[in-house]
């Protein structure tokens, strides 16, 4: 009851932003895109569009801030019902599977390059990320803007205090441990290690660098009829490794999602995971010298590890009826304006993500900006680590939000004494799958 | 005796029920059958394929552990949470409704939190309890309590019960103030007189003659903690840790809208819509008889 007034208020918001532009119908045509970047990141997105507007005359974009990823996501889907989908929206990487079984609500990449003739070559698109909103053909199904990778963030000032080297990050797990054991002793930070999103850094990120199969079917990118395979002895193994830390007070949870992050802004934490895209967030807040790292490995379970996979988000064109041809034009024009060597590099360089295209990291490369900001091309080496395989492709897996959260909840559990590492494991693997075979069974019908 | 207004027409009647008759059945009719078609069917989030299952998508949450899981929890939450709102309230209305000095003031101030947002609400528990800046959380420590309610399934219990109950004794507050303040003094004072003293004369004149009120309350209460707390616990504690703290209601709101299982989640909003039948039916038999006595 209380969802269904939600889902008829975002309906509602949604019916205005139409009404809007068909006021402003003049010599231009309006089309109206969806985001959720929030603070710095959004004011950065209002740039983009006003750089747009300004650079040409025929089309006029409106950038609307719709709240988090899952409420973007959740806003989009009742708008669509309602007949009132935005022209393009932006949508996180994990809402990847829903969209791509949402058939004619949305119009791929590679559909709206061939019904508009404007040229969008997934060629210049980097390939880590471009993978992860490809078909398996290769065909583009959305557009890719915003992405990053988990990275371990550090404080250099603790990492002094305790004696350690500030110029020489941990790589490995165990050294991490180690590293953890001297700022305990030492007593440098309150806390030695937390991390935010538990499972896209310790599961998802874990099994790409390590080459370890997260899903059968190619992480789901084969089939729907894919199965969760994280109850796997290397996945018990780090998760062991987690309880462990977390008993010795090396570790500490902080929460689901990103909430573990201002633990390491704050100063607390001394090793924080998180997003790269926290670049903005850690050097305009944080009070100490930050420094960023490749994820550490387990030698032990992959002496070779290969590429991390990338997070954020991608934008989705978005069908309603009666659209013209002009505006799904001028969608593409849009599209094809920020994938410019100049805009993309641009926006890399604000905001911490990656950049998307070739040509923008060669720019960037050319405007010497990883000499100026070291460590920004952390997440970019570790994106492009080792080749490709079927375990480091990303995750094509439907209600991956729920999973997540499955994930978090045993982990939590777990992390109470309530269960070990093995029935946490098994459990979220049971109950993934049962989602899993919802999925497939409501995208089949 | 009734008073009824007799209109000459049907016209004016109509007219004047009609705005409140189309918010009902725009706002509550239309989205409660909605619910009802949803919970029949399975469909995908954009409801572009839609297959009729039956009573599927209720068998599924009958069989469903963590579903009876969240039933019981949903219970024990209401019964504390409404047990110490009423129970702090009537010991708060009790002693407000003697003779003090600047008692108006203090009537007043009880009655504050009631216009507190919930999520504001949570928000100032937040600051008190967070482990890492509140400052009960370090007052805890202090005392060597290992405080962590992100972490520990009953800490994150009392949180969201303590929370969603502060939130309540206001509204408890006013009614039962309103109800001691109807008993009548004689009735009080001849019990007095017998020799009847405070406690006494408190459970055998005062609760009796209040259990209207305490009847309405205890309804209105399961119903508030059942319904209303969704947007406390959703900012204190998101339903966690593991599921300790995730009530029907945060149920439906978690696998509708950000899983999106329209299905699912539109069945347990008609098992709740039954409940709330349940209980106002209950009230209105109770409290209509009452009134025929």
């Amino acid at each position: 009851m209380k969802r269904r007034s939600l889902l008829a208020a975002t309906a509602a918001t949604a019916v205005v932003a139409p009404l809007g532009l068909a006021r402003a119908q003049g010599a231009k045509t309006k089309f109206v895109f969806w985001h959720a970047m929030a603070g710095a990141l959004g004011d950065e997105v209002g740039n983009i569009c006003k750089g747009f507007n300004a650079a040409q005359t025929a089309y006029e974009i409106e950038p609307i801030f719709k709240g988090s990823y899952p409420e973007t996501l959740t806003a989009a889907i009742a708008a669509w019902r309602a007949g009132q989908a935005p022209h393009l929206v932006q949508m996180f990487e994990v809402g990847t599977g829903s969209m791509l079984a949402a058939g004619p609500a949305v119009k791929q990449v590679w559909q709206l390059a061939a019904e508009t003739g404007v040229a969008l070559d997934p060629a210049s698109y980097i390939g880590g990320v471009r993978g992860y909103y490809s078909l398996s053909d290769g065909r583009m199904a959305s557009m890719p803007f915003n992405s990053s990778t988990a990275v371990m963030w550090y404080n250099k000032d603790v990492f002094e205090k305790a004696g350690l080297d500030p110029a020489k990050p941990p790589t490995t797990w165990n050294e991490v441990i180690a590293a953890c054991r001297a700022i305990k002793a030492k007593a440098a930070a309150a806390i030695p290690m937390t991390t935010a999103w538990p499972t896209w850094v310790h599961f998802e990120q874990y099994a790409a660098m390590h080459d370890l199969e997260f899903a059968t079917k190619s992480n789901g990118f084969d089939g729907l009829d894919t199965e969760l395979k994280i109850n796997t002895a290397p996945f018990v193994k780090h998760l062991n490794r987690l309880l462990d830390m977390s008993k010795e007070g090396l570790f500490k949870y902080g929460g689901r999602d990103n909430a573990a992050e201002p633990l390491f802004i704050s100063g607390e934490a001394a090793i924080g995971f998180t997003s790269s895209a926290a670049r903005a967030a850690i050097t305009r807040d944080g009070k100490f010298k930050a420094g960023a790292a490749l994820l550490p490995t387990d030698p032990e379970v992959n002496p070779n590890p290969i590429n991390s996979v990338i997070g954020g988000a991608s934008l989705w064109t978005m069908t309603a009826p009666n659209r013209s041809a002009a505006e799904y034009k001028a969608v593409a024009t849009f599209l094809q304006y920020i994938g410019q060597p100049d805009q993309d590099a641009h926006w890399h360089q604000v905001s911490g993500y990656v950049p998307v295209t070739f040509a923008g990291y060669e720019l960037s490369k050319k405007q010497g900006f990883y000499e100026k900001s070291p460590g920004t091309d952390i997440p970019i080496t570790q994106l492009a680590r080792g080749k490709l395989t079927a375990n480091s492709k990303g995750f094509r897996l439907g209600r991956m939000v729920e999973l997540r959260n499955i994930i978090q909840e045993e982990f939590e559990k777990a992390l109470q004494g309530q269960q070990t590492a093995q029935i946490a494991l098994d459990s979220a693997v049971a109950r993934g799958n049962k989602v899993l075979r919802e999925f497939e069974k409501s995208a089949r019908t | 005796m009734e008073r009824r207004t007799i209109f000459a027409g049907w016209v004016l009647p109509v007219c004047l029920v009609a705005p409140q008759l189309l918010l009902t059945v725009f706002f509550f009719l239309w989205p409660a059958a909605q619910a009802m078609w949803f919970s029949l069917v399975r469909q995908d989030a954009f409801g572009i394929r839609t297959e009729f299952v039956g009573f599927e998508n209720f068998a599924d949450l009958f069989a469903d552990p963590l579903y009876l899981d969240s039933a019981l929890r949903t219970v024990v939450f209401c019964t504390a949470v409404a047990g110490l709102a009423m129970g702090t309230a009537l010991l708060l209305a009790v002693f407000a409704d003697r003779e003090i000095r600047g008692r108006a003031i203090y009537r007043t101030l009880l009655i504050w939190p009631y216009a507190v947002a919930p999520a504001i609400a949570a928000v100032l528990w937040v600051l008190l309890l967070n482990p890492q800046i509140g400052v009960v959380a370090h007052a805890l420590k202090s005392v060597g309590v290992l405080w962590d309610y992100k972490l520990n399934d009953t800490q994150a219990m009392i949180v969201v019960i303590l929370a969603s109950a502060w939130k309540q004794v206001s509204y408890n507050f006013i009614f039962f103030l309103a109800g001691l303040q109807s008993i009548p003094k004689t009735v009080i004072e001849a019990a007095r007189m017998d020799g009847a003293r405070g406690w006494r004369r408190f459970r055998t004149i005062t609760i009796p003659l209040l259990a209207p009120t305490i009847f309405f309350l205890v309804v209105v209460n399961i119903v508030y903690a059942a319904f209303d707390t969704f947007a406390t616990i959703q900012a204190l504690t998101h339903g966690g840790p593991g599921k300790a703290t995730e009530t029907l209601m945060l149920k439906v709101y978690r696998d509708g809208l950000i899983n999106l299982d329209l299905g699912s989640s539109s069945a347990q909003s008609v098992i709740l819509m039954v409940a709330v039948v349940v209980l106002t039916g209950l009230q209105f038999r109770f409290i209509g008889r009452r009134n025929a006595e």
